[in-house]
């Protein structure tokens, strides 16, 4: 058992307010995964949680105990760093005994632990090495066996996997989930990867310049966005937007600009509603986007001319201008399109996206 | 290594690396010639017809022999070795702590104090030792081992801690945090973690900080007086040398022997020594 609990955190540096008052409520075995762009304050949130960084004002607990003015080793937490940061003196066996050596465990009790952590992560011939002699991706699998032998309450996770190369991230992360799958500890894994966020969170928390930006679920992030920043950050190829205009004719709300005129389905027009005559932005995904056919309505469509034609065989992926706009559209592999070619793409009504301009929260 | 034509390797590599090494040995080849020459080569003027003054034909270890029975070499080396070691012992404890201090521990006026340390650095031995003097006739320290032990870390321990803080900020302060959430204190996960990964430094700090005490000419000159309380680069010069009489043979033997611990202490070591100074800690 044990739940983290975050209220009110800040951490201020000399002049940089780095973290603002975040709240977050982590339940037992949860896997969180904390992400958002350079600077956004996760890090520093994963530090103060660790015991690395003092606290400005709020409360962290685990289990119900504020941990505040705990040292790091109280904690019962373990945390895996992104450079790894492996004891280069040290055999891999010695590196992953340290914690259990300085908590005063039996030899017995020592060599158990490691030998049994060595065989999940399959590096039991490598025990005897140094870190030196490892590559990337068996010194992240030490610094993963160094956390779990101790069988920690918590386990923090800082950006492990960017050090790696892209095949080996990807395999790693599979590891991941289903290591935490087995062990069921409860996780904190900070990235500025959206990939690694969706696949490895059971929930996600989205940050920037130091305030939570939104929390809950990948897909509940991925379809429902609370503002443009999440919406943007979330996905790839990123969520198209475009400034619309909201206008009332003949009953309907329309969005329009230079390049569209697109009729808001029903579900949204109460909520447009108070925006007639205003600007907004809408935001539609590439893969809400297709090539239009006779059975689109038109109201739902606009023409585009293709700029760049990007195949990655599983889908298309065309850089069309829609007015001054330039937008992404992912489309069937078999379509043909080139450069400069004109045609009509249709959206889905289902999935639009509208977004205040100035605070740019979603409508 | 110099690629191209085999003249550019010679141009560019082998001469300017024969002569340097030329130079370089030269100084030694001279001091072991003048310690075996006889004396009756030594002072032979340089137009005699079988004048040779880059080797001789009939070499003897008289001055060396000299050196150890007529003088007091043996205990200069004593008390050079003592003070060397005492006092670079002392600087490398200091200076460790305050190199880990500057460069770890988050404190007022931490970066201030460093470059006041280094500052003290700065101020030649030839203008300290003035003030000095006048400490070490105070505390009674005069014509003894302390006047040294005690005065030698004054320019040591700025030295021992600017090249450990340099080291420390090489070390990733990961395998510190790391250490810490492991389950050890800050001492431990210093003793334990950081220590070991500076020994390169840590030897290489300790190797200079000898040599300079080793070699060290001003204090020793000043704080001591009696003949048997010197260190070898003032016994040397000072005993072997009689008003314009020189001693050749066994000055040169004393300053050949002087300077074998150095260079035994540089071999024993120089594989740490240059990987301190070349290369860095990699996690």
């Amino acid at each position: 058992m044990a739940q983290v609990v975050i209220r009110s955190l800040n951490k201020k540096f000399d002049e940089v307010h780095a973290v603002k008052d975040v709240n977050l409520d982590i339940r037992d075995k949860e896997f969180v995964v904390l992400v958002g762009p350079s600077g956004c304050g996760k890090t520093t949130t994963l530090r103060m949680v660790a015991g690395l960084e003092s606290i400005s004002s709020g409360r962290i607990m685990i289990d119900e105990k504020v941990i505040n003015d705990l040292p790091p080793m109280d904690r019962d937490i373990a945390m895996v760093f992104q450079n790894y940061a492996l004891y280069p003196h040290m055999s891999v066996y010695d590196n992953m005994a340290f914690g259990l050596k300085m908590r005063k465990f039996d030899r017995a009790d020592i060599t158990k632990r490691v030998q049994e952590a060595a065989e999940i992560l399959g590096i039991q011939e490598l025990l005897r090495r140094k870190p030196r002699q490892l590559s990337g991706g068996q010194r992240q699998r030490v610094a993963l066996g160094r956390a779990i032998v101790r069988h920690p309450q918590v386990f923090l996770f800082d950006e492990p996997l960017s050090n790696l190369d892209a095949k080996l991230r990807v395999q790693m992360r599979v590891e991941l989930k289903k290591l935490h799958d087995r062990l069921g500890t409860t996780a904190i894994y900070v990235t500025h990867d959206q990939v690694e966020a969706m696949t490895l969170g059971d929930r996600v928390v989205v940050m920037k310049d130091g305030f939570v930006q939104q929390v809950g679920e990948p897909l509940e992030l991925y379809n429902e966005p609370a503002n443009r920043f999440v919406a943007g950050f979330l996905g790839s190829p990123a969520m198209n937007f475009a400034t619309v205009k909201v206008s009332q004719q003949d009953g309907s709300i329309w969005a329009a600009n230079a390049g569209m005129q697109i009729k808001a389905p029903v579900r949204c027009a109460d909520r447009l509603g108070g925006y007639v005559g205003k600007e907004v932005t809408l935001g539609i995904r590439p893969e809400d986007l297709h090539v239009a056919s006779a059975a689109d309505p038109q109201d739902l469509g606009f023409d585009v001319m293709v700029e760049v034609v990007e195949r990655l065989g599983s889908e298309i992926l065309l850089d069309v201008a829609v007015g001054g706009d330039m937008m992404v559209a992912s489309v069937e592999p078999h379509i043909r399109a080139n450069i400069h070619d004109r045609m009509r793409l249709a959206l889905n009504p289902e999935r639009l996206h509208f977004f205040d301009m100035s605070s740019e929260m979603a409508i | 290594m110099i690629e191209g034509a085999s003249w550019r390797r010679w141009v560019f590599f082998y001469v300017p690396l024969t002569s340097f090494i030329v130079m370089l040995l030269f100084p030694f080849y001279w001091m072991l010639v003048t310690t075996v020459r006889p004396d009756n080569e030594l002072y032979r003027p340089w137009n005699a017809p079988n004048y040779t003054p880059f080797w001789t034909l009939h070499p003897t270890l008289e001055h060396v022999r000299d050196l150890l029975t007529e003088t007091l070499f043996g205990t200069w080396m004593f008390n050079t070795m003592l003070i060397s070691i005492s006092a670079t012992a002392i600087s490398l404890f200091c200076g460790l702590l305050a190199g880990y201090a500057l460069s770890r521990l988050r404190f007022p006026f931490a970066g201030s104090l460093g470059t006041m340390i280094f500052i003290t650095y700065l101020v030649p031995q030839t203008l300290l030792f003035i003030p000095l003097a006048d400490i070490i006739r105070n505390f009674k320290l005069g014509d003894s081992p302390w006047a040294l032990i005690l005065t030698y870390p004054t320019f040591l321990i700025p030295f021992v801690t600017w090249l450990m803080m340099g080291y420390f900020k090489s070390i990733p302060k990961e395998l510190e945090e790391c250490a810490r959430i492991d389950g050890a204190t800050r001492w431990k996960a210093m003793v334990y973690i950081i220590f070991p990964i500076a020994v390169p430094g840590i030897l290489s700090a300790g190797i200079f900080a000898f040599t300079l005490s080793w070699n060290e000419f001003i204090y020793a000159l000043v704080f001591l007086s009696s003949p048997e309380q010197k260190t070898v680069p003032v016994g040397v010069t000072s005993e072997l040398v009689r008003g314009d009489v020189f001693y050749w043979g066994e000055l040169m033997a004393g300053a050949l022997l002087g300077s074998i611990p150095v260079a035994f202490v540089y071999s024993f070591f120089v594989e740490h020594y240059v990987a301190s100074l070349t290369g860095s800690v990699k996690g």
